[in-house]
């Protein structure tokens, strides 16, 4: 009864089991089925909302329920927060009808970051897949605010079609920047699409990286993720260069309620963000 | 170009990295440069598949006839890659039409020349096979991942089906 009690006071204690109220400021459309919802961060007791790349939030939609997303906005910009959120329930759903002025809960930010500080002096080859571009954009963000700081950056993804490249005008802008390169793939095209058709895993083939000194962040479904990480290896990248982040069915957000294990890990709190050689024997396994 | 140009400029496409200089001559014997403008077709679906090419610029875009669907893209290959296999398996004839993107500059390797070679010096014969089985492989791989359509059914936050 003891434990029982100390779980129930920890719970009740503590202030990431009790969400801040946000306020809508807008829902951008970023494709048929995935929007961008922008929200005033909660700023209770006069603090501002601070997070790290990678970090997820625990949303809520007031009388339907709450779901795990990733922050996707610059955290360098503390009076707007941003997540990109694909439409597949009822939750979702939801929060995709809001409009300008509506309440939402949040709780967060949650959970384990992209390794930015380990990047500094290094090349940087972020591969992502559909909606994992959004948990990486505020790395981008980062990394371009500080370009100075790193070497080369290798921006690579993968989406299913044209029509669902997200961030189309940001992917242009970073395209621009010094010392780094855009490039998109797509899984099927048709004639109007110019660029390359194929996975992720092919745009490898047009890079040649400085593998000693290149540090990989990797985010997509979790089979592209295996995929990409092999195709790392095979081109001389160690497993400790490679960080990726892993999605799962969260609902505590502290590592309480089991809903997110994995294998020996809790996603919430020992991620999402991994260094590959954390979770590598458990990646794309039926049983997990 | 010189045959000995020509070889040097061989050896530095990806899918000749390290061949020795020996088998580097003997492919040269069959190799040509060869340039395609944008918007014009390499080869067609049921030609006969009398060359490969070696990609040094350019992007060349292969298509499946769909029926009803018209032309469907399914892979684009560029730099530093090779295009077209069915020189070396029965009947030799294209599964694709090629359409180059843009101006597309190749060494084209002539097949027949090629598979003389290979029936002559086993050596050849089977580091050239050896080099395209990864190639293949890499392909059938990348074609599975794409198959599996891992967008489509791609689970939109951390949540799975909130």
């Amino acid at each position: 009864m003891t434990g029982t009690s100390n779980i129930e006071m920890r719970i009740g204690s503590s202030p990431s089991m009790v969400p801040s109220v946000a306020i809508v400021r807008r829902v951008i459309w970023e494709t048929d089925d995935t929007y961008t919802l922008l929200i005033d961060p909660p700023r209770g007791d006069g603090r501002t909302f601070a997070f790290n790349a990678g970090q997820f939030n625990m949303v809520y939609a007031f009388g339907t329920g709450e779901s795990a997303i990733s922050i996707s906005s610059d955290p360098f910009r503390m009076n707007i927060l941003a997540h990109t959120i694909h439409r597949v329930g009822t939750v979702t759903s939801a929060l995709s009808r809001l409009r300008r002025g509506d309440t939402i809960g949040l709780r967060g930010p949650f959970g384990t970051s992209w390794p930015i500080e380990e990047a500094v002096g290094k090349d940087i080859c972020i591969a992502a897949g559909g909606i994992g571009l959004a948990p990486l954009r505020p790395v981008i963000y980062t990394l371009l605010r500080r370009r100075e700081k790193f070497g080369r950056i290798m921006i690579l993804y993968g989406s299913r079609s044209p029509l669902d490249i997200l961030y189309r005008v940001e992917l242009e802008e970073w395209s621009k920047a010094p010392n780094t390169e855009v490039i998109i793939t797509v899984d099927r095209g048709d004639s109007s699409w110019k660029g390359h058709i194929g996975v992720v895993t092919s745009l490898f083939s047009y890079l040649k990286m400085d593998t000693p000194s290149t540090l990989a962040m990797v985010c997509g479904p979790e089979v592209m993720m295996k995929y990409t990480c092999e195709e790392l290896e095979r081109r001389g990248l160690s497993a400790a260069q490679i960080y990726l982040s892993m999605e799962r069915n969260m609902k505590c957000g502290i590592g309480l309620c089991g809903h997110c294990q994995f294998g020996p890990k809790f996603i919430c709190k020992d991620g999402p963000v991994f260094r590959l050689p954390q979770i590598k024997n458990l990646l794309d396994k039926k049983e997990i | 170009m010189k045959p000995q140009d020509l070889t040097e400029s061989l050896h530095k496409h990806p899918f000749l990295s390290n061949m020795n200089e020996e088998l580097l001559r003997t492919l040269t014997s069959c190799a040509s440069n060869v340039i395609f403008n944008e918007g014009t077709y390499l080869f067609h679906e049921g030609e006969d598949a009398k060359t490969f090419y070696l990609l040094r610029s350019g992007r060349v875009v292969l298509e499946v006839r769909g029926g009803e669907r018209g032309q469907i893209r399914i892979q684009t290959v560029g730099a530093g890659e090779v295009l077209g296999w069915s020189w070396l398996i029965s009947p030799y004839k294209w599964h694709f039409d090629a359409f180059a993107l843009e101006q597309v500059h190749a060494f084209a390797i002539d097949a027949s020349c090629l598979v003389s070679k290979c029936e002559t010096d086993c050596h050849f014969g089977y580091e050239m096979l050896r080099r395209f089985s990864e190639v293949l492989e890499r392909r059938l791989e990348a074609t599975r991942l794409q198959l599996l359509d891992v967008y489509g059914s791609a689970i939109g936050e951390r949540g799975e089906n909130y």
